[in-house]
């Protein structure tokens, strides 16, 4: 798993409630074998009009957002369907930081199984951001991992809570499988002790 | 000190825990399907690992199987790819596979409980979401991303921390006609689809209790639809006569010994929760939603949202763009939306019980004309066979339905079962998201019996004063 550490980028904003995994990557494309490439369907009903034109009312085909790698959006993000394929579009897309006032439980967990941070921010912060994003052409945070903060272009800094495992993992872009063979001779004992031959 | 059924089953496949790290918890059984699994099996092709308990795996092919014709090839040539890695890996990996040709097929959520290899007590994951299903039975279950697939391959336990429990008490009895999907839809309305997050529930109460297997499968079946990972039913009499005589049951112990056993994981007399909702299953009414999240719902005496009356704005914002997706006015009664299509399936309302109370509604009656399509997708192989013993797909045939092999259809619509732009359905699945039915179709979740109703009248119409014909 790739590390996070620190990441400076550009905000995007997707201003609505509830974004289901559906929306994130629709079923079509979940039929491919592969953990690479979804970048391009992102969001893709929202992002595109027919014959693959891009839709110019959906926000983040907005020339100022390109490049972005902070994503900005409501409550409840990622709800629905545990497909991983989710993270792995949105990461291939280029976002790494996903701020929002909460996130749907299984899909938060997949982010980090990704390298990517998700972060819980209060509404009345994440509204703020939402104001500023839209002000301010190229607007840039700072989402700095080890100190837990999110610094601001005029300096000011959001501190955030995060799991300090998963904190532990992401820093060191440690693989969970690893980690887990290490107590390997406990699961054994377990099914000893249980029966599982 | 008492304990709920949540608890008992943590600190019984507790493997290792440490201060300030997630636990190392034993999973017991786990279910593996053709959309989720290919990256975890490639992951462990690279790594050079196994799967460390191949038999406690199972696996089947669900959501991009045709449920016509399975004699012809799938003509979607990257469904038949994905279908085709999973018999392979399976082959490669030594893990049991019920392919689309086996009897034993069908969704995975409904063939675990079937055959008897999801019992009280286990621990259950699947990479799907609706998981949570196999609860009904006293089970842990809940859905993992493909990366976690992969954790429980290759050592069996997943890393998880404890979560919140939340008890749902639904007392007193429903109403004719009032389902456990209308039980679980109320849910959702009330306490919203993240209500649930961060919690296990434990579903109680007199209505509860009174439901069959099936009937608790729908309602733990939407448990992520409110933002739980799992959802569960402590087990009881219900549950015991449901899994006596199920194939897979183990064979080194009689089933009064097995009874015995299973029995102690029923949530103690006096154990607390975190959290408590409670509902009268006498208030509740046949549900249908009208929006693009589960949460959008309301009675069958309702009516869609006026916008000046919702007074918190994000939530303003949102009725309005579903209701625009939706092509739904203000204020309009849930009575008077027309359908052109119906759907009946899904790991949610797919089972015999759900296929009988279709069948009770539809029986001497015919479709109405402005019904382009109406389907009827059994949950399983077995399913299907014991609906055509009872002679029910006579009677959906005869009222002008289609009868179809089992598998996931249209509730995601990865096959050829896919809604037009402008369709509108009503469906017994479990999601009315934008576009999962097929882009730009119009999803409306309700009971079997509701969506028999609808495609009868073309519209929705209250279903506890139907005329039954016998």
């Amino acid at each position: 798993m790739k590390p996070f550490t620190t990441l400076t980028g550009i905000v995007a904003p997707l201003e609505a409630l509830n974004v289901d995994t559906d929306q994130i990557i629709p079923k079509q494309f979940l039929k491919r074998i592969e953990r690479t490439g979804y970048g391009k369907f992102l969001f893709f009903d929202w992002r595109y009009l027919e014959g693959e034109t891009p839709n110019p009312e959906f926000e983040l085909n907005a020339p100022r957002y390109g490049g972005a790698s902070i994503l900005l959006t409501k409550e409840n993000f990622g709800c629905g369907s545990s497909r991983e394929h989710a993270p792995w579009a949105l990461d291939d897309y280029g976002f790494r930081c996903i701020l929002a006032p909460s996130f749907a439980d299984i899909f938060f967990n997949n982010c980090f199984n990704n390298g990517m941070l998700p972060i819980v921010l209060p509404i009345e912060t994440i509204e703020t951001l939402f104001g500023e994003v839209r002000a301010t052409e190229g607007y840039e945070l700072t989402v700095d991992l080890p100190e837990q903060k999110i610094v601001k272009p005029n300096g000011e800094s959001i501190a955030f809570e995060v799991d300090p495992f998963k904190k532990h993992c992401l820093l060191n872009g440690l693989d969970q499988i690893g980690l887990t063979m290490v107590h390997e001779e406990k699961i054994a004992a377990y099914e000893k002790k249980r029966g599982i031959a | 000190m008492a304990k709920n059924i949540y608890e008992k089953i943590w600190d019984a496949h507790v493997v290792h825990a440490e201060e300030g790290k997630d636990s190392i918890l034993y999973i017991d059984r786990h279910y593996v399907h053709e959309v989720t699994s290919p990256q975890a099996f490639e992951g462990l092709r690279l790594a050079g690992r196994t799967l460390r308990r191949p038999e406690l795996t199972f696996a089947t092919m669900d959501h991009n199987i045709p449920t016509t014709d399975r004699s012809k090839p799938i003509d979607d040539p990257m469904s038949k790819k994905q279908v085709e890695t999973l018999s392979a890996n399976c082959k490669e990996f030594g893990v049991r596979c019920f392919d689309m040709f086996d009897s034993r097929s069908g969704i995975v959520h409904v063939i675990g409980p079937e055959l008897g290899l999801t019992r009280p007590g286990m621990t259950i994951v699947c990479g799907d979401s609706h998981t949570a299903t196999h609860g009904a039975m006293g089970a842990l279950a809940f859905g993992i991303g493909t990366s976690e697939v992969e954790h429980v391959m290759a050592t069996q336990t997943l890393l998880q921390k404890r979560s919140k429990t939340l008890n749902i008490r639904v007392n007193g009895s429903l109403p004719n006609g009032v389902t456990a999907k209308d039980i679980i839809l109320a849910i959702i309305g009330k306490i919203g689809t993240a209500g649930g997050t961060g919690y296990v529930i434990e579903y109680t109460g007199d209505a509860i209790r009174a439901l069959s297997m099936e009937g608790r499968m729908t309602v733990c079946n939407m448990s992520i639809e409110a933002g739980a990972r799992a959802g569960l039913v402590s087990p009881d009499e219900t549950t015991f006569e449901y899994l006596k005589g199920r194939e897979y049951l183990p064979k080194d112990q009689s089933e009064d010994e097995l009874v015995a056993e299973w029995k102690n994981w029923a949530s103690d007399e006096g154990c607390s929760y975190d959290k408590v909702v409670e509902l009268d299953a006498a208030d509740i009414q046949p549900q249908v939603t009208w929006g693009t999240s589960p949460g959008m719902v309301t009675g069958i005496e309702g009516k869609t949202p006026v916008l000046s009356e919702v007074s918190n704005d994000n939530e303003r914002l949102a009725a309005e763009k579903a209701l625009a997706y939706m092509d739904l006015a203000e204020g309009l009664p849930i009575q008077n939306i027309k359908i052109n299509k119906m759907y009946i399936g899904s790991c949610t309302n797919g089972r015999i019980e759900d296929l009988r109370e279709a069948a009770k509604v539809a029986k001497g009656y015919k479709k109405c004309d402005s019904i382009e399509l109406a389907l009827i997708v059994p949950g399983s192989q077995q399913v299907k066979v014991q609906a055509e013993e009872e002679g029910l797909d006579k009677i959906f045939i005869d009222a002008g339905f289609e009868w179809r092999e089992s598998g996931c259809s249209m509730c995601l619509a990865m096959n050829a079962d896919v809604l037009n732009p402008g369709d509108r359905c009503a469906a017994t699945s479990n999601r009315n998201f934008e576009g999962r039915q097929g882009k730009g179709g119009r999803t409306h979740l309700v009971s079997p019996a509701m969506a028999a109703a609808a495609a009868i009248c073309g519209h929705f119409t209250d279903i506890r004063t139907w005329e039954y014909k016998s």
